[in-house]
């Protein structure tokens, strides 16, 4: 079997906290987990959970108080490792007095390419994230979308075999979102390995193969998507609008709630079609149908209470 | 591997050249070595002495302005921007970032004071037509001044590394004034009875970076000719020193945990 | 880092190995040169926006490094000594200290001063103009009138103004007195000098007051031993050869010690000398030709 193309054995990261900086919080707890070449790994939980501490460690941007980390073989602590791995960080900034063609271009030297072939790569990424006709302008005048396409752009334009992207679609807009998917999706299928953190169940269902849960520093699971999208949906989410002179069936007036004349209502999923129907008689619009999970604290509580009861977390996600 | 502070340095230049800040710099200093040609006019026979002092005191003072203004910043503004996260994911090492910003801080003051010595040259010519041989004694006090650019620079990169960019430029400035009466506190070391007092006075002397070993603007003035010795001395002192400075910093900066 | 913690140290010891050798070299290469660009302390004054007694705090330091470093050059100047002096003033006109530093150093003539008491009562007299209720200031004028310019007319009234102070001390007007009275007598002088040295607490004027003073007490020692002398001849017809003649003869007694602790010699023709060992140095005035 060929060697994972990450390896956390035991990462902890303790913070001094107070006055005296004498108390210690723990923001990362013995973290070991292991992300197999290719794979597309996501890593959720909720804020301060501790996923940007690990993306931080990995980096080699704050350092463990204990605990190892391995990518593709090679130790964080070595610099050779940073020519095999690309990074995205959460809400980045970058030199606000260049340009997003000089910033790659500036970054692209770290890595050793001739003269032409910087320029040619700068121009392939920066016409695959969308930016091909904002190149020559400051990073100063960037949208917080564009950053983060600028972002993405620079962590990868080396073509690293692992990626790791931290809230990749944070600050964007729903086209933009879309964009990122694509781009990820893109890179999986180059097989690339991918390690990305979200708070966003919804696209970690969509792109990773395999999610870890992570709060309050520790682990809570390991799984694929489809054991959490197992879950019980609790109902559905109807968003629908109605015209002034329609008027709703008492069963559904009594359960709906609204805001002038946009509608929502939950309904168990066995009456779904039965209520879109009613709606159809009163020739509402409908808007949106989205199914209704519990929370994402549900979810973990709930992963680690049925992975209680099977075993220790960190097995199950081992192949 | 020098290859990679090199592209940082490159980078540090950039920046500063689109600092619109600077430019106010330079014109203020121009304009001193301006003054210096009219203040030349009054006090007559000695034209060429004042131009040469005002102007040549004019590029060391701008020039340490200017060092400590951006060098206060160099790794500060890296670290509370977080421009440092997507750029330490690359492969490179720390030590290598940091002669990287040094370079070209460095750089940009090499520039910058090649050009306020030519607008002196430019002055000098206007007032009395010609050189003389004896003002190669003014590229000797501009390499002086630079030299001592280059320790401050240092000096600022240092604090940088740590504090916020008021308490660097205290630090450096405090540094750098002690460094320029540094003789006084050997004088009092000479003065005083206490041995104590003396001891701790020439041990401070001696850690100090020495900045009155790079006063050559009087000797310039006088167009007097600065030894060798003095001139290879003071290169190797400020090659050394700036070198531990920057080890200094790299063993702070290597194991900080950014924000 | 190790690394830092080993060569960090390495380098600054190597640095500090420099510098001696770069101390020697801006030695020479400064030689001579008075750094005094802005010689207006007016300008200066003006141009202080307000910190007028940091920088002057700030020139009084440069008054004492330059002082102390050319008093031990031979063949040093002191051109730049009145201007540094004018320009603290200027900026500070209440520090004290700086008048009498003047009063002491300016009138000092070569090797140890640039000799030019005129200034010096040019500057206590500014001095006496801004602090009219210091009555140190007229200790000092009159100390220049008396000890430099010889003028003991002037040197008593500066006394005399200076007593009328009710915060003078007392032998302000014992002073006025005495100088009117015998101005150019050596204890006159010496008096003058203890009365430096007791009021200041500068380390560099107290030195330089004790020479004096010890020169003045060599100087009475001589002249003691010179009016034996004398009495020797009057007596024996003819001027001792030696201090031990007289002894003997009972003109003197005690020590004949000047204050270094060197035995003073017979010189030729009966006029006594200073042991050529001694580390004291006569004033030009009190040289042992003066004598007779």
């Amino acid at each position: 079997m060929a060697n994972p193309a990450i390896e956390i054995e035991h990462l902890t990261k303790d913070y001094p906290v107070g006055f005296w900086r004498k108390k210690m919080r723990r923001s990362l707890d013995h973290l070991t987990l292991q992300v197999e070449e290719g794979e597309s790994f996501g890593f959720l939980g909720p804020n301060g959970a501790g996923k940007t501490t690990t993306m931080k460690l990995l980096m080699g941007l704050i350092f463990p108080t204990s605990g190892t980390a391995r990518v593709r073989g090679r130790s964080i602590n070595e610099v050779r490792m940073h020519r095999e791995i690309g990074y995205l960080p959460e809400q980045p900034y970058f030199y606000d007095y260049l340009t997003a063609r000089e910033l790659l271009g500036y970054f692209a030297r770290f890595f050793g390419y001739h003269a032409a072939e910087r320029s040619e790569r700068v121009t392939r990424f920066l016409a695959l994230v969308g930016l091909a006709a904002a190149a020559d302008v400051q990073l100063r005048k960037f949208s917080k979308g564009m950053l983060q396409r600028v972002g993405i752009a620079q962590a990868i334009l080396h073509d690293p075999q692992v990626v790791f992207l931290d809230e990749p679609m944070s600050g964007l807009d729903p086209v933009g979102r879309r964009e990122v998917r694509d781009i990820i999706l893109d890179l999986k299928r180059q097989g690339r390995t991918i390690f990305f953190s979200t708070h966003i169940l919804s696209d970690a269902e969509m792109l990773c193969d395999r999610v870890a849960v992570l709060v309050e520093g520790k682990l809570r699971g390991i799984g694929s998507p489809g054991e959490i999208v197992s879950m019980e949906v609790q109902g559905m989410e109807i968003l629908f609008e109605l015209g002034k002179e329609q008027a709703l069936p008492p069963n559904i007036a009594a359960r709906a709630k609204n805001i002038g004349n946009r509608y929502r209502i939950e309904v168990a999923e066995k009456e779904l079609y039965a209520v879109l129907e009613q709606l159809r008689g009163c020739a509402g619009r409908i808007l949106s149908v989205a199914p209704l999970r519990p929370s994402l604290e549900d979810y973990f509580f709930n992963l680690v209470g049925r992975q209680k009861s099977q075993v220790p977390p960190t097995e199950v996600g081992v192949r | 591997m020098s290859a990679i502070a090199g592209v940082v340095a490159i980078n540090t230049f950039r920046e500063a050249v689109r600092d619109r800040v600077l430019y106010n710099l330079i014109f203020f200093a121009l304009m001193m070595i301006g003054a210096a040609i009219l203040v030349g006019q009054i006090s007559i026979g000695i034209e060429r002495m004042v131009i040469i002092n005002l102007g040549l005191s004019a590029i060391s003072v701008f020039g340490i302005i200017m060092a400590i203004f951006i060098g206060v910043g160099l790794v500060y503004k890296e670290m509370e921007k977080r421009t440092l996260y997507s750029l330490l994911a690359k492969p490179i090492r720390r030590w290598e970032f940091l002669v990287g910003k040094f370079g070209g801080l460095l750089l940009t003051l090499v520039v910058n004071t090649a050009l306020m010595t030519l607008g002196l040259g430019a002055a000098l010519f206007c007032v009395s037509g010609r050189f003389e041989r004896t003002d190669l004694t003014i590229l000797v006090a501009v390499y002086f001044i630079l030299l001592e650019l280059a320790l401050v620079t240092a000096l600022a990169l240092l604090f940088s590394c740590f504090t916020s960019p008021m308490l660097s430029t205290l630090y450096t400035l405090g540094i750098y004034v002690a460094g320029v009466f540094a003789p006084g506190i050997l004088g009092v070391s000479q003065f005083t009875q206490n041995w104590a007092l003396r001891a701790i006075t020439r041990f401070v002397y001696y850690l100090l970076p020495n900045f009155h070993d790079f006063g050559a603007i009087a000797a310039a003035a006088h167009g007097d000719a600065v030894p060798l010795g003095l001139i290879w001395h003071n290169t190797l002192y400020a090659a050394l020193y700036v070198a531990l400075i920057l080890v200094a910093a790299s063993a702070v900066f290597s194991g900080r945990n950014l924000k | 880092m190790w690394l830092a913690l080993v060569a960090v140290p390495v380098l600054l010891a190597v640095c500090a190995a420099l510098q001696v050798r770069i101390d020697a070299e801006t030695r020479l290469l400064n030689q001579g040169h008075e750094e005094l660009l802005l010689r207006s302390g007016w300008l200066l004054k003006k141009l202080s926006l307000g910190y007028e007694p940091l920088l002057a705090d700030v020139y009084w330091t440069r008054v004492v490094q330059y002082y102390g470093a050319r008093a031990r050059k031979p063949g040093a100047t002191f051109e730049s000594l009145w201007p540094l002096l004018d320009i603290t003033t200027t900026l500070d006109p209440r520090l004290m200290i700086a008048y009498r530093f003047g009063a002491v150093f300016l009138s000092e003539r070569p090797p140890v001063g640039p000799g030019r008491a005129d200034l010096a009562v040019d500057l206590v007299k500014r001095g006496i103009a801004e602090n009219p209720d210091e009555w140190r200031l007229y200790q000092d004028l009159g100390f220049l009138y008396s000890i430099h310019l010889k003028d003991y007319q002037k040197a008593a009234d500066a006394y005399l103004e200076g007593s009328k102070n009710p915060h003078a001390q007392i032998w302000m007007k014992v002073m006025a007195a005495r100088v009117a009275e015998s101005g150019n007598a050596l204890e006159t002088s010496r008096l003058i000098w203890i009365e430096v040295y007791a009021n200041t607490k500068d380390e560099l004027i107290r030195r330089r007051a004790m020479q004096h003073i010890q020169s003045l007490d060599a100087a009475l020692g001589l002249k003691h031993l010179n009016e034996s002398s004398e009495d020797y001849w009057r007596k024996f017809g003819r001027f001792p050869t030696s201090l031990q003649e007289l002894r003997d003869a009972g003109l003197v007694g005690g020590t004949l010690q000047d204050p270094a602790g060197y035995p003073y010699v017979m010189g030729a023709n009966g006029v006594p000398q200073l042991n050529p060992k001694s580390p004291i140095v006569l004033d030009p005035d009190q040289g042992p030709d003066k004598l007779r």
